[in-house]
């Protein structure tokens, strides 16, 4: 029974008498070490190396374009993709749930799809296909456009990477929103249209928006999945994680690490953003239902 | 019932068939046609090319990497994973916010990174990888190395698995046992695992797929020794870019196979799981 005394220091005083159950002491030491060896410790590395060498080595790798440029491509490229993803998605959630489709069960585990392939597999895979031989790449160097080997693959890759994280974020909300709020508007007189723009779609934003947020922050560090079908040319078609990896064959770990902390302090940043876009927007809607 | 399909038919007239028409478009070209690309490359010079490639002794090897590393990173991060679950969701104490925003951090990292900071620890130029290499042990471009960024990757998802379903359950199971004076790894086992079981295999599969496709994590730290540590993913990317198209394509084929035969397994305890939510809600 010792542990129960162990808890109490632990616990605000006075507030709460000490935690009976045993257990505490043993699963906070096992989750402590196990989180400072595998997550805090190389992320400290990852935050202070930068500045070992010297504030001089940092401005120098703040000073490369070929970074900006970079960063640039990875941020937009994973933007574009996910706002794609967004109509795409919501069709393939409102299929799963109210479209009785035939061979619907099919669909439903085909989503899942994109998470499921390994990202070397999604890669060669996308690149195979999209390349000037390839199944849609030839019809569509027909009609001129290529997709392979420029910036467009590299948005066409992350596509695919983001689908999923829109459809299972829509999906659930879109299943719970009962029927007869849909019913109710078309009995007030609302057209087909209006039901679905004021009435289904504003229910599902805080939803989609978090689905955006999702695929948005996974485009920005994916990697494995965009090297094969992207270019790779410095300033057009070269992302940000490829860029740290071109730095580390160089062995300029100040210049990788640089990358790799602005794109760490960048995503955060990001997904940041995302709550509290999608907190704002879900008291909207509270606030909107109130009255 | 039928005021429900009433509904739905009224909902939709004019859009429905575009939208119909929009989704097997959709799900034709972004998820039909690459897994159907994959296998029918592997399969180009026949079923008997395919599975040469796949006895080639890079390829065994590569596979054989790939499955220790798998075992070895489920077996810890599930032990650690059901640790850290149980201390969030049975106990209340200072900073438990930030623990599990840091249980969650790895998710939102690149994979590049993920093996950047090992490099930054182990590599030649680390903090403690020329030390480690005097004394004879080696991390970076090794398997070890390997190990470290698996695990980096795959560290939340037994947890983060585990977490909503234990919160929801409360604790009355657990002290009740107390009460009756089960110890803690009694308790455990015998009360908390088997209230959490069909999450903990959903957990535990999500690991697995994950750490067996691990690319750009392991590409960083692994050095790319064929033979020696190029897992399954890796070995893929050399086969690949060496225009070894039919034996890149037969791995992707086993790898995607294996990874997908892992998710769909876990789609399965999935509903299981969901369930069990349901029934926690329930009691």
């Amino acid at each position: 029974m010792t542990e129960v005394a162990d808890v109490s220091f632990a616990l605000p005083r006075g507030r709460r008498p000490a935690d009976p159950l045993p257990g505490f002491r043993i699963a906070l030491v096992a989750t402590l070490f196990w989180t400072g060896l595998i997550v805090v410790l190389p992320l400290a590395a990852l935050i202070m190396r930068p500045w070992q060498e010297g504030i001089g080595a940092m401005t120098a790798a703040l000073q490369d374009s070929r970074m900006f440029a970079a960063l640039r491509i990875s941020f937009v490229s994973a933007f574009i993709a996910a706002l794609i993803d967004v109509p795409l998605g919501v069709i393939l959630a409102w299929a799963l749930v109210r479209a009785r489709l035939p061979g619907r069960r099919i669909i439903d585990a085909l989503i899942d799809l994109p998470f499921a392939i390994p990202t070397a597999v999604t890669g060669i895979t996308l690149a195979t296909l999209y390349g000037p031989q390839g199944w849609l790449g030839a019809p569509l160097a027909h009609l001129g456009i290529s997709i392979a080997y420029t910036a467009t693959g590299i948005v066409v890759a992350l596509m695919f990477v983001g689908l999923p994280f829109i459809v299972r974020s829509v999906e659930p909300v879109l299943r719970d929103l009962p029927p007869e709020f849909e019913e109710a508007a078309g009995l007030l007189g609302a057209r087909p249209w209006q039901v679905v723009t004021r009435v289904v779609l504003p229910a599902l934003l805080p939803a989609t928006v978090t689905g955006f947020g999702l695929a948005f922050a996974r485009g920005i560090g994916e990697y494995g999945s965009v090297i094969f079908i992207a270019g790779n040319q410095p300033f057009h078609s070269e992302i940000a994680p490829l860029l740290i990896v071109v730095r580390l064959q160089e062995f300029d770990y100040p210049g990788a690490t640089s990358i790799a902390f602005i794109l760490l302090v960048a995503s955060s940043l990001c997904l940041m953003g995302i709550a509290w876009l999608r907190r704002r927007v879900a008291r909207g809607m509270v606030a909107g239902a109130a009255p | 019932m039928s005021s429900t399909t009433q509904s739905s038919r009224r909902e939709a007239d004019i859009p429905r068939w575009l939208l119909i028409a929009a989704t097997y478009t959709i799900v034709g070209i972004m998820l039909i046609l690459p897994p159907v690309l994959v296998v029918a490359e592997a399969l180009r010079n026949g079923f008997g090319t395919a599975l040469t490639t796949l006895a080639d002794p890079d390829a065994l090897s590569a596979i054989r990497l790939t499955v220790t590393m798998t075992l070895a990173s489920v077996v810890i991060n599930t032990v650690f994973g059901v640790l850290a679950a149980w201390l969030i969701a049975k106990y209340r104490f200072p900073l438990r916010g930030v623990l599990t925003a840091l249980i969650e951090m790895p998710v939102s990292v690149s994979p590049v990174v993920a093996g950047l900071v090992w490099l930054l620890l182990f590599g030649t130029q680390g903090w403690w990888g020329q030390a480690l290499d005097r004394i004879g042990v080696h991390i970076a471009f090794a398997p070890p190395g390997i190990l470290l960024a698996t695990l980096f990757v795959t560290f939340p998802f037994v947890a983060r698995t585990l977490l909503p379903l234990m919160e929801q359950q409360g604790r009355d199971d657990e002290d009740a046992a107390m009460l009756l004076g089960a110890s803690f790894w009694q308790i455990l086992w015998q009360v908390t695992l088997p209230n959490v079981r069909w999450a903990l295999l959903s957990g535990v599969l999500l690991t697995t797929a994950r750490a067996m496709g691990e690319f750009g994590a392991v590409s960083v730290v692994s050095g790319h020794i064929p033979g020696l540590t190029e897992t399954m993913p890796l070995h893929i990317e050399t086969l690949y870019n060496g225009y070894q198209s039919v034996a890149a394509f037969s791995m992707a084929t086993l790898l995607a196979a294996m990874a997908m035969a892992t998710v769909g397994l876990r789609s399965f305890f999935e509903a299981r799981a969901r369930n069990a939510v349901i029934r926690g809600q329930d009691a």
